[in-house]
């Protein structure tokens, strides 16, 4: 924006019109509420107390997808299911994005050997945005989920060039610490450290003779 | 009654209708023919000493052993079960009925073999035998409404078969 | 008798009596729980017919358990009855056992009974949660996520996961407690039960919600038994002033030493002070509606935590290991165990092949909610649209244990 920043008085901000749009966009990302099996249970989590999907703008849940810019598909999809999952990512208005939610949705998780009736990756079914693994996923990584379709939204250009090629490079990143009895400045004694931690807990769960 | 009591006292009742018994089975049971099903079961829920009213379980077992090179050393011959597990909400004491069937009505690959239904004497036993005819592929003669219950419609096979193949794709989705 | 032969209700039935026409409620609708279509044939506001129809979330749970050894399957019990994982590992590891002949230390029985006991409040939290979003109010919802994730906290410290814990195995428990856990688990408990009467206050005797579910959905016990209903469900249809027995497995086959720890069943009527709490029965509400359900599960809770108490009193004492060797092949033969699990009696019928394989012949899972919800078209006889969420929340489905 350059030369027209700070020309004016305060509380007056200058932004381009698709900057704008798509703030607006990522700031109020609505959910469809798609629970399908266990992960709906840590989707009902996320959007309750302790986590308040909210605080990230996408916590109402629509029961209709014409109201929805977010499908969360969470949970096993099966063969019966498929249809209906494409009929409701259809009835959806553009832009829309899907979140893979599970193990399951990515590929067919627990199911992938012996569920014949198991859809092994739900991007078979409807194109998938961004993929979060786990069984089922914490309410973390959901969010983190979120955050992704958000950098992704933030990089649209659709008023003047179109949907970006290249993956945008996320804003943050959900790096984890350990606890300090686990982590150590040298890594030579964290690794020690983390052994003998594995050790004992490998000795409690031992079990007994019968 | 304990389960030799109750064994016994349909012995005297049907006598020779009662193909087999096993006493020392963890879960005692007796073993009746398709045939005589719906009696012996209707006289064990009517009786008031046996008063089983309660139907927990109906499971369909298919005893095959699917590779050749094991199959004589399996320890049975193929076949299928139906196993009934009742129940007395008044005496609370157990009970399992079962039905042996040949595992194609006939020998004849493809063609169901037939147990007359129970959902007469016990409503529990309608979407109970919707499930076994679905996943087992046992039709129950006399199902007001035998239809898959579990699986879409249009499915072909009964997956529970230990021959059952795994669809390679299904409307144009990829099974595996 | 139906709500719609209620006199005081024919003037708004012929109101909304028009045509008769389906409406199909479902796969994916918030207030079916789950994945369950219900086609309703509806003459205006009035059902006349509820088709339920299930499938949509068939995992091929009993085709696994024939392919796999018994530990492996401990995981897809889990998410079977996704909402009280421990209880289904229970009913899985017991009827194994119960193959295999395996006598469990004392010191297993006790970690699974305050286990198997805190993840039935977990259940039954969710259920009044959920039941509570059905009927158009959010807060009681928020307020039970706020304790379930408590819970949680304890059952993490404990295996690592926050949903499908694999926690109880063939044998035992896979691991025993860490330190301190019992500490911040009577910790949680003091907390946690002065809040019960909040829930009360927010739900229970809520007028709109008494209004809701008072004289709904009444399932009487003849047809509760005759469809082999289970769990709170048949409880409350059941009348302990007319003698009829207290319906609960862990009372009348009691497992994991059930039979050594004192605590009541809940069975109606609620209009005296035998539970020991202060709400009583409102008006309008009769035997075997949702109210009474409802309320079922929620005097479930207080048991519950009457059972945590004594456990955890019990462990420092108990004998033995917490877990003991499975054998390494099953044993030909065939075991039926039916365990109390929040939603019912879930029962596993094991198969194990006569020449002594790792892998059973046959698994197969018998699912309390499967026959809790056949009553549905039953009960929904002549209600209005709006209580269809109202009775199908009552009846707490969880559908990966119905479909499996």
């Amino acid at each position: 924006m350059g030369w027209l920043e700070g020309r004016f008085e305060e509380s007056v901000v200058t932004t381009t019109l698709e900057q704008a749009i798509n703030w607006a966009r990522e700031s109020s990302m609505w959910p469809m509420t798609f629970g399908l099996a266990c992960c709906a249970i840590e989707m009902m989590a996320t959007g309750a107390s302790r986590y308040d999907i909210d605080r990230f703008g996408a916590g109402a849940f629509r029961a209709t997808p014409r109201q929805a810019d977010l499908m969360i598909v969470a949970g096993t999809v099966n063969f019966k299911m498929a249809a209906r999952v494409r009929r409701l990512y259809n009835q959806m208005p553009d832009p829309k994005f899907v979140i893979a939610m599970g193990a399951c949705t990515c590929g067919g998780g627990p199911y992938y050997k012996y569920g014949y009736n198991v859809v092994k990756g739900v991007d078979l079914v409807v194109p998938v945005d961004v993929y979060v693994p786990g069984c089922p996923p914490r309410p973390e990584a959901l969010l983190e989920g979120l955050m992704r379709i958000q950098d992704k939204v933030r990089a649209m250009k659709d008023l003047t060039k179109g949907q970006p090629l290249e993956i945008p490079i996320p804003a943050r990143t959900g790096f984890t610490h350990l606890p300090p009895e686990l982590s150590d400045p040298d890594p030579v004694k964290a690794v020690e450290k983390q052994n003998a931690w594995a050790k004992r807990n490998k000795e409690r769960a031992a079990p007994a003779k019968a | 009654m304990t389960a030799s009591d109750i064994i016994t006292a349909l012995e005297t009742k049907f006598g020779t209708k009662i193909k087999s018994k096993s006493l020392e089975a963890i879960d005692p049971f007796i073993v009746v023919d398709p045939s005589d099903l719906v009696e012996v079961v209707r006289h064990l829920r009517d009786e008031p000493t046996l008063a089983f009213d309660l139907l927990h379980n109906i499971s369909g077992v298919d005893y095959l052993e699917p590779d050749p090179k094991k199959a004589a050393k399996a320890g049975f011959e193929p076949h299928l079960e139906v196993v009934y597990h009742l129940q007395s909400f008044q005496h609370r004491h157990r009970l399992v009925v079962k039905v042996l069937l040949p595992r194609w009505k006939n020998d004849q690959k493809g063609q169901l073999p037939e147990v007359p239904t129970l959902t007469s004497l016990y409503g529990s036993a309608n979407w109970h035998e919707r499930e076994v005819y679905d996943l087992v592929g046992v039709i129950f003669v006399g199902h007001p409404d035998l239809t898959r219950i579990l699986l879409a419609e249009d499915w072909e096979g009964h997956p529970l078969r230990k021959d059952y193949e795994f669809p390679l794709e299904y409307h144009g989705i990829r099974g595996r | 008798m139906s709500p719609a032969t209620l006199q005081d209700q024919t003037i708004v039935e012929f109101d909304v009596r028009t045509d008769e026409m389906l409406v199909n409620m479902g796969p994916q609708h918030p207030s079916t729980h789950g994945v369950l279509r219900l086609v309703l044939r509806t003459d205006g506001e009035v059902i006349s017919e509820v088709t339920p129809h299930l499938g949509y979330l068939h995992r091929c749970a009993e085709k696994i358990g024939e392919n796999v050894m018994p530990i492996q399957f401990i995981p897809y019990t889990d998410r079977m009855d996704y909402l009280a994982g421990m209880n289904m590992n229970l009913a899985y590891s017991l009827a194994v056992e119960k193959l295999c002949g395996m006598k469990l230390p004392e010191k297993a029985n006790v970690l699974r009974v305050m286990i198997a006991e805190l993840n039935r409040i977990a259940s039954h939290l969710v259920g009044m949660g959920a039941y509570g979003l059905d009927l158009g109010t959010f807060s009681p919802f928020l307020y039970a996520f706020r304790e379930r994730e408590m819970i949680l906290d304890l059952f993490e410290e404990l295996c690592g996961a926050r949903l499908t814990y694999s926690y109880i195995t063939i044998g035992g428990v896979h691991d025993d407690l860490p330190e301190g856990w019992i500490d911040r688990c009577k910790q949680f408990l003091d907390y946690f039960e002065p809040r019960i009467l909040e829930y009360h206050a927010l739900l229970t005797t809520n007028h709109i919600f008494v209004q809701r579910t008072a004289g709904i959905g009444i399932l009487s016990k003849e047809l509760a038994l005759s469809h082999a209903c289970s769990g709170p469900m048949l409880r409350g249809s059941l009348n302990r002033k007319a003698g009829d027995p207290e319906w609960d497995l862990r009372k009348l086959e009691p497992y994991c030493g059930y039979e050594t720890y004192d605590f009541k069943v809940i069975i109606p009527p609620f209009d005296d002070d035998y539970y020991g709490v202060p709400y009583r029965t409102p008006r309008g509400a009769v035997i075997g509606d949702c109210w009474h359900r409802f309320y079922v599960r929620m005097l479930e809770v207080l048991e519950s935590i009457k059972l945590i108490r004594q456990a955890m009193q019990r462990y420092p004492s108990a004998q033995g290991s917490h877990r003991i060797e499975p054998p390494r092949h099953l044993p030909g033969g065939e075991a039926y165990l039916e365990t109390e699990c929040p939603r019912g009696a879930m029962g596993f019928y094991v198969v194990g092949a006569p020449n002594k394989q790792a892998v059973p012949l046959r698994v197969r899972a018998k699912s309390s909610s499967f026959l809790n919800l056949s009553v549905t078209n039953a009960i929904c006889n002549g209600c209005l649209i709006a209580d269809i969420p109202a009775i199908v929340g009552s009846i707490d489905i969880v559908m990966g244990e119905i479909d499996r």
